[in-house]
This record gives structure tokens, C-alpha cells and sequence, in this order.
């Protein structure tokens, strides 16, 4: 195991970090910096790419590669990332609001695509960035400056949307769990396929319900509980209160790099490579004729 | 008796579904190899089914490459086909084909000599062969080469049984034994010649062109959203993506698609996107991503016209503004519309090297006209062509955004070098990490809309002079309408006028307004708001003094723009 301390960035830049004291984002850059010691990688190795929003501002605050991208569109551009070079660890990363409303098409057509990614969801059940609005995760009733009457539309649920599209592996956590994170999120990088972890965090700025107590009582490890199984898994990701943490569910299948015409001979990474001005010229004699 | 010399232009006519495409394919093959020069552009509705499609091809002495009016030949699958084509029918046009196929108005108007298609077809055995044997009639009317047109029949047939092969081969035989008996009558008479090197030269279409010269600008990813015209390149490039070991990937729209190429380029390997204006309108908050965070991508833009859905499957030139001007912010671009199927192959490698270069998204404007059409060609010469990657291996200081005098910062990518890359689309310092400092903003936006955009016009390429620079008037064109204004000009004949084409439409090198200076400017472009010749305006200060602009959907026929310059000229 290298150290938590190599991941930690010395730009200048990077010492201002931007979020508020007490968040949970803080947090979740600590795991992450446990995650790839644990996993031995190096920065040079290891790829974020985020979205939009406070949990995206990830990159600046951890010493790895980093694109720091636009509002939704992290998973696009991490897919590309990993099939241009499957050598590199990549992680998409942002907020709920950034993965499941603006990026909403893109998660359902990655879980379908199955890259060799790994999603993490920094879920705080609101969106930060722009100051308190509801997201699609945020509860029932809870009041917002945008929504003053009250949230009612039905809260998104993104373990059971991933199950129910067979998704290859599905996982929720609470940041506040420090080690059960690392050991989840380590497992979800080594997971080969589509990894998403649906992590759980406090805005104390402008969440004031699901607070860190509230994520204490209102969450439990679910024990004994087979994530190969589907319909069990599913059972579970429905269950609203309290609500279950863990792996859900795993499906080991191809993964989008396995199955794409590039990779079938030659594992050279894309990057690397040359025309095949060959196989041109090949073609260019076919159309001498019919 | 009608007769043609030198140039013929065939058009084949009737519903979608009803095998017009596999005339038109027996017909060019056979006759390319047969020594003709040979031209085909189709024309089709919007639906899957019925409606009428036409396609037109050029049986020439010399090379054709350009979309005439005139109807020489026509032979109409279906009733309703003279009518849709009333305004390019002369009394010089003969009608081939069943005498129902030709309502009885047209019959003064043209000269008809029926061919009982139908009943030669079921002589042979089922309907099914009418269009083998239209297609025997119009090779043998060439006397073209039938053991290649037999060959091809073969091949074409074979997955299905000697019984189909042969069947075909007997329809193309009635056929051509028609076609040269219709000559040797003197019902119709032709007179083109053949020439030995068309044969060993390569038939191909805009769309192949703009894929193949993808695939040797060294294109890893191909990811697009399917809309029209733009799809046929992705149809292409999937087809091959074996031999050419490439990602051909369908996404989920448009703003999956620009992202997966950006990031591709991220990670050092080379992506592209196929889209049309629907499409790139969708792709445009990242094309502002590719601006800021300095993310090299190349865009393919096949024209159509809009605004919205527009007319899908006709073509225009009417999305320069947008390619010019889309996207948030400021930041440069490059633009590019060749004119010809060489330039499309080579413009579209060379495109690869210039986003790479300059860290900018390179856009390659097409349109539907340009797409569909092919024609014979000397094959391409490959061995100029050279992949110029410009990524740096990077060391522990390494800055992403290192700001330079001419703008461009070293290129890193992840995992090559002991460099971390941060590339943001946020304003960032030199590292990549987000700013609101003033100074530092306000040289970054300098490194990119100033300094960059200078760098980048200095090396940008001059438009192409056809014609003497003396010339008192000067027709300018861009993309697509090349060789239409091309041939109009020969066949006007005058040492008085010259042609200035572009193939680089932005950012314009500044010598180029030395070339437009005391001469009568003609701009001639396919959309409503002349927006090339505005685009001139801005960036010389100079007006065009006559505007000939199209934009009903359909192509510039050289007749149309001959007869339009003759109305200009004194
Ligand atoms: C296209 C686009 N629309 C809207 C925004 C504004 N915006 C920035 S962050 C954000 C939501 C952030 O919420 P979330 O993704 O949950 O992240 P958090 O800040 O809570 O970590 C929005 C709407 C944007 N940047 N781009
Ligand atoms: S706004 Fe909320 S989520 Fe964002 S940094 Fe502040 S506390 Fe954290």
C-alpha cells in the first residue's frame, strides 16, 4: 500500500479548496485518497473526470488526472477515456444533480453500455452549487427556496433504476462510515464493468434535514445479503426507511472495451496507434470495381 | 433520331423501394469500367416507401463532377415522374419505358420510345428483373463492356444460386441487345468516348470520402447519433471498424456523442463526430467546453436545410453562421468545406492534425448535395500523409495551460510522463485549477481568442484562384458548389472572369483581402442571407456586388449558374 499522502495536491490553486466546513465532500476526497493508496495505484494512473457542481470539483482537491467537464456529461467523456486507454483507472464523479437530472440519459445508456467505469455519486440530496434547490434525490415535503410549497415529486431511485436496468454493480454508502467506504469503493474500482456507488453526504449548508445524524439513524448495513441475487437485490433497494448501505447487486458481463471492434486482436491502447493506411489502400482497390 | 455527344445525362425515376439505387450502381460500375467517365447524385423525399426518388448520372468523354439540369435520358419507373421533373424535360430528352409510366401531356414535349420493361421482365420469368434489364439497356446504348456488366451480375447475385445469376444475366442480355439496336436503328444516337485510365481509377461518394480520409487522419472513435445526411459516414466507418481496428459507437444523442470524442482526445487518442445541424445545435454548450479547456475534436457537419427539422434529405448551405458562431463564450475554431471528393479525403486527415496542432475543435463542413454525390477519381496518394500527434510527454512540473506567445500549451495526456494533467472547463490557472483571478483571467481569455486565433490565421490556408488574377470579375464560392461554377465557367469561356474558391472558410488569412480588391465580386452561395459574403464583410470590410444564391432545397445546376453569371456580366 502507497500512501494517502501521495494524492494529496500541491498547486497552488488546489489549497483554496471550495467547499463549505463540515461538508461531506471533504470526506469522500479522504476515502478516495485511502481507496487508490489501498489499490496501490499512482496519480499518473488514475483518471477523474466530473461533471459540474460542488462534488465535482473533485480534481483540484486530489492529486490524480482530472477534466473537469460540464454539467451531466462526466460519464460520456469518461467512457471515451477508458476505451481511448484501458490501462488508466477512470472515475466519473459528481452530484446527484450532475448524474441523475442533467446526465440523467447518459446514466441510463452507460449502465446499458457497460465501460469499465466506476460512478460515484456524491448524494446529498439537494443541489449545492446553486444554493438549495431540490434535486432529483431530494425527499418528499422538503421545502426549498425553489419549491417553497414543498417537494412532490417522487424522489429518483437510482439503486433500483440500476437493478432493474441490470446494471453491473450497484452499491450505496455513507461517507460518515469512513472504512465500509474505502472497502466499497475499492471493491467497485476493481469491479470490472460499470461500478456505481450511490454515496450519501451531508450539505450542511443547505440540506438541513439529512444531516449526519440523519444519515446515521436512518441508514443500516445490510448483512447476509447475496448481491448476485437479483429479485433480492431489487427488494431491497426499495426500502426507504431506514435506508439499506452496501452492494445491492452484481452482474458480471462484458464490459463496452471488451466488445468493441478495436480491441478484438490488438490491445494496444487506442492512443498509441497508427492508421492503417493498408487497409485504406484495400479499399480504395475495391472501388476500382463493383 | 436524338443524338448526344460527348456528355450524357441519364436520370433514373420512380418510388423509393423500387431498386432505382441498384440501376444506378450496375449502370456507374459497369460503364467506369468500361472506359466512361461516369457522375451520380440522387434526389429523394423524406419517407422509406413511395414518393418519387431520381437519381442523375454522367456518362462523359471527360471528367464530370457536377450536377447538370438538362435530362438527356430518362427512364421512369412510375407515373408521376415527368410531372416532379417537368422543368428539366426538353424536346431533346428521350423517355425510356412503358407507355403508362408517361402521361399523355408529355408526349409532345419529348421523345418517347417505349420498351415494354414489364413484359421483357415476365419473358424472363418474374418483375423482378425490370431493373436488370433497364440497366442492360442503358450499357448497351453505350455499347459498354457486357462480359464486365455479366461479372458483375455474378457477383452482385451469387449468394443467391446460379438460377438468379443466370436469370439476371439473361435479362441484362435482352436489355443490352435493346440498347444497341436502339442505336444501330438510329432511334438514338451517342457519341462518347472511352479512355483506358478511367478504369483503373476509384468510384467514390463524398460520404466515403470524408470516413477514409478520417481513418487516415488517424480517427480511434467515431461517435454519432444518427440524422441525415450526416449517418452514411457512420454507416461507412461501422462497416469497416473491423479492418480499420476503430470504435464505431451509437450513442444516446448528440451530446453524448461530442463528449465521448472530446474525451477521447483527452486521453490522447484521436475521436470525431457525424452530425448534422439538428445535431451540432445539441453539441454546442461542449463544443464552448472544447474552446476552454483547449480539447482538440473534429466535427463532420452535414448540411441540410433547416431551421429545425427543415427539409431533411435536401440540401443547403445555411449552417456556416452556425458553425462560425456557436457556443458560449469566445474561442477560436476552424473551418473547412472541400469542394471536391480528393479535397474531402484530404481536408478531413488533415483536420485531425490541426485540432491536435492548435488544441480547437476543427468543424468539416459538408451538405447533402456533396455526401450523396460520387464520381471517378485518381486514386489518393497516401504517402504524404503524416499523423502528427503534437502530445509531449510530460514531467513533475508539468502545466496544462502554460501560457505561451502564440497560445498553444504542450499537450499532455494521462498516464504518459510523471506529469498530472487537470483540464478544466472552468477558468483555470496554468495548472488546470479553477480561477477568479483577474489577471489570470483576463490572459487566459487573451491566450484563446487572441493569441491562439492569430497563430492559427497565420498558418491558414489560402482559397484556391481558377483563372487569371487580372480577371476583372471574381466569382467566390465555397464547399460544395466547386465544381458546378467550375464547369459553368468553362462553358462560359470568358478570360475576364476568375474563380476564388474556399475550402477554408475560417479563421480567413489576412492576405486574402488583396485578392478581392478592385474586382467585381460575385458571391455565389446555397442559403438565403449570403452568409459567406457576410462572413467577408466582417472580416475585410469588403461588399460583393452580386449575390447568386439558391436555397430551395435542391443543388446549383451548372445551367442555372451559367445562366445566372451571363445576367450579371456585361
Ligand atoms: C447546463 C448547465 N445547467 C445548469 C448549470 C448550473 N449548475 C451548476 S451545478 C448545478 C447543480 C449542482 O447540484 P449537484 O449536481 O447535486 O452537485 P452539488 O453541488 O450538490 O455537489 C447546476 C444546476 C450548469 N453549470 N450547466
Ligand atoms: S454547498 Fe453543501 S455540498 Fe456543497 S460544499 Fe457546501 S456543504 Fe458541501
Amino acid at each position: 500500500m502507497t500512501s494517502p499522502m501521495l494524492f494529496e495536491p500541491n498547486r497552488p490553486g488546489s489549497k483554496d479548496v471550495a467547499w463549505c466546513p463540515g461538508c461531506g465532500n471533504f470526506g469522500i476526497r479522504n476515502i478516495l485518497r485511502k481507496v487508490f493508496a489501498e489499490l496501490n495505484l499512482t496519480p499518473q494512473e488514475v483518471v477523474i473526470i466530473s461533471g459540474i457542481g460542488q462534488a465535482a470539483k473533485m480534481p483540484h482537491y486530489i492529486k490524480v488526472n482530472g477534466y473537469h467537464t460540464l454539467h451531466g456529461r462526466s460519464i460520456p467523456i469518461a467512457t471515451a477515456v477508458k476505451a481511448s486507454n484501458p490501462k488508466l483507472t477512470v472515475i466519473a464523479e459528481g452530484g446527484d444533480g450532475d448524474m441523475y437530472a442533467e446526465g440523467g440519459n447518459h446514466f441510463l445508456h452507460a449502465i446499458r453500455r457497460n465501460p469499465d467505469i466506476t460512478v460515484l455519486i456524491h448524494d446529498n440530496q439537494i443541489y449545492g452549487l446553486t444554493k438549495g434547490q431540490a434535486s432529483p434525490t431530494t425527499m418528499l415535503g422538503m421545502k426549498t427556496p425553489t419549491q417553497p410549497w414543498g417537494v412532490f415529486e417522487e424522489p429518483f431511485n437510482p439503486i433500483a433504476l440500476a437493478i432493474a436496468l441490470d446494471a453491473s454493480f450497484v452499491a450505496r454508502t455513507f461517507m460518515g462510515y469512513f472504512e465500509e467506504s474505502v472497502g466499497i469503493i475499492k471493491k467497485a474500482i476493481q469491479h470490472k464493468g460499470l461500478a456505481i456507488v450511490d454515496i450519501f453526504h451531508p450539505c450542511v449548508s443547505f440540506n438541513k434535514v439529512n444531516t449526519y445524524e440523519w444519515y446515521h439513524k436512518h441508514t443500516y448495513w445490510m448483512e447476509d445479503h447475496d448481491p448476485y441475487n437479483r429479485e433480492e437485490a431489487f427488494k431491497r433497494a426499495i426500502e426507504t426507511d431506514p435506508l439499506p448501505l452496501g452492494i445491492f447487486y452484481i452482474h458480471e458481463k462484458p464490459t463496452f472495451e471488451e466488445q468493441v471492434m478495436a480491441y478484438k486482436k490488438d490491445k494496444t491502447p487506442l492512443w498509441q496507434r497508427k492508421p492503417k493506411f493498408g487497409e485504406i489502400k484495400k479499399i480504395l482497390g475495391a472501388k476500382k470495381g463493383f | 433520331m436524338v443524338e448526344f455527344k460527348e456528355d450524357v445525362s441519364i436520370v433514373l425515376g420512380g418510388a423509393a423501394g423500387q431498386g432505382i439505387q441498384t440501376v444506378e450502381e450496375i449502370l456507374t460500375r459497369v460503364l467506369k469500367l468500361s472506359g466512361y467517365n461516369v457522375y451520380a447524385n440522387k434526389e429523394y423525399m423524406s419517407r422509406v416507401r413511395g414518393g418519387i426518388n431520381t437519381t442523375e448520372i454522367r456518362v462523359s468523354s471527360k471528367k464530370v463532377r457536377a450536377f447538370v439540369k438538362r435530362i438527356d435520358i430518362l427512364i421512369p419507373f412510375k407515373r408521376g415522374v415527368l410531372p416532379w421533373l417537368e422543368n428539366r424535360l426538353s424536346e431533346n430528352t428521350v423517355v425510356l419505358g412503358e407507355r403508362e409510366n408517361v402521361e399523355e401531356e408529355f408526349m409532345e414535349k419529348i421523345t418517347f420510345v417505349e420498351v415494354p420493361f414489364n413484359k421483357m421482365a415476365k419473358d424472363v420469368g418474374s418483375p423482378l428483373y425490370l431493373n436488370t434489364i433497364a440497366a442492360g439497356i442503358a450499357v448497351g446504348l453505350f455499347h459498354g463492356d457486357f462480359e464486365i456488366l455479366k461479372e458483375y451480375l455474378r457477383k452482385r447475385f451469387g449468394s443467391k444460386g446460379e438460377d438468379v445469376v443466370s436469370k439476371n444475366i439473361e435479362a441484362a442480355e435482352k436489355g443490352y441487345s435493346l440498347g444497341v439496336k436502339l442505336c444501330e436503328e438510329k432511334t438514338i444516337g451517342i457519341n462518347v468516348k472511352k479512355d483506358e485510365r478511367v478504369k483503373e481509377e476509384v468510384l467514390l461518394s463524398g460520404t466515403e470520402a470524408i470516413a477514409l480520409g478520417a481513418i487516415a487522419g488517424g480517427m480511434n472513435i467515431l461517435t454519432f447519433y444518427p440524422m441525415s445526411p450526416s449517418t452514411g459516414v457512420a454507416v461507412f466507418s461501422a462497416q469497416h471498424a473491423e479492418e480499420f481496428e476503430i470504435i464505431v459507437e451509437q450513442v444516446e444523442d448528440e451530446i453524448a456523442a461530442i463528449n465521448m470524442a472530446l474525451g477521447a482526445w483527452f486521453a490522447g487518442a484521436r475521436g470525431m463526430v457525424t452530425t448534422s445541424g439538428g445535431g451540432f445545435a445539441l453539441m454546442t454548450e461542449a463544443l464552448s467546453l472544447a474552446g476552454m479547456a483547449e480539447n482538440p475534436i473534429v466535427i463532420h457537419l452535414a448540411q441540410r436545410p433547416g431551421p429545425a427539422t427543415g427539409l431533411p434529405t435536401r440540401t443547403l448551405q445555411s449552417d456556416l453562421n452556425l458553425v462560425l458562431y456557436s457556443g458560449h463564450g469566445e474561442f477560436p475554431r476552424i473551418v473547412l468545406a472541400p469542394g471536391s471528393i480528393e479535397e474531402a479525403f484530404y481536408l478531413t486527415a488533415t483536420a485531425f492534425n490541426l485540432a491536435d496542432k492548435y488544441q480547437v475543435p476543427v468543424i468539416i463542413l459538408t451538405d447533402q448535395y456533396f455526401v450523396d454525390t460520387y464520381y471517378n477519381l485518381p486514386e489518393f496518394d497516401l504517402s504524404g500523409l503524416k499523423v502528427e500527434k503534437h502530445i509531449v510527454e510530460t514531467d513533475e512540473n508539468y502545466k496544462r495551460y502554460l501560457l505561451t506567445e502564440d497560445g498553444i500549451s504542450p499537450r499532455g495526456i494521462p498516464g504518459y510522463g510523471k506529469g498530472i494533467i487537470v483540464a478544466n472547463g472552468n477558468e483555470h490557472d496554468e495548472w488546470g485549477d479553477i480561477t477568479e483571478d483577474e489577471e489570470l483571467s483576463r490572459l487566459m481569455q487573451e491566450k484563446r481568442a487572441i493569441k491562439k486565433l492569430r497563430t492559427i490565421r497565420k498558418n491558414a490556408m489560402m482559397p484556391e484562384l481558377i483563372g487569371s488574377e487580372e480577371a476583372r470579375y471574381l466569382v467566390i464560392s465555397w464547399g460544395s458548389t466547386y465544381h458546378v461554377i467550375k464547369e459553368a465557367l468553362e462553358n462560359l469561356g470568358r478570360e475576364d472572369i476568375a474563380f476564388l474558391h474556399f475550402k477554408w472558410l475560417y479563421p480567413l488569412p489576412s492576405t486574402v483581402k488583396e485578392v478581392l480588391e478592385d474586382k467585381v465580386l460575385i458571391d455565389i452561395e446555397q442559403n438565403v442571407t449570403a452568409q459567406f459574403a457576410e462572413l467577408l464583410k466582417k472580416e475585410f470590410g469588403v461588399s460583393v456586388d452580386h449575390k447568386i444564391l439558391k436555397y430551395d432545397g435542391r443543388p446549383f445546376s451548372v445551367e442555372e449558374i451559367l445562366d445566372a453569371l451571363k445576367g450579371v456580366l456585361e
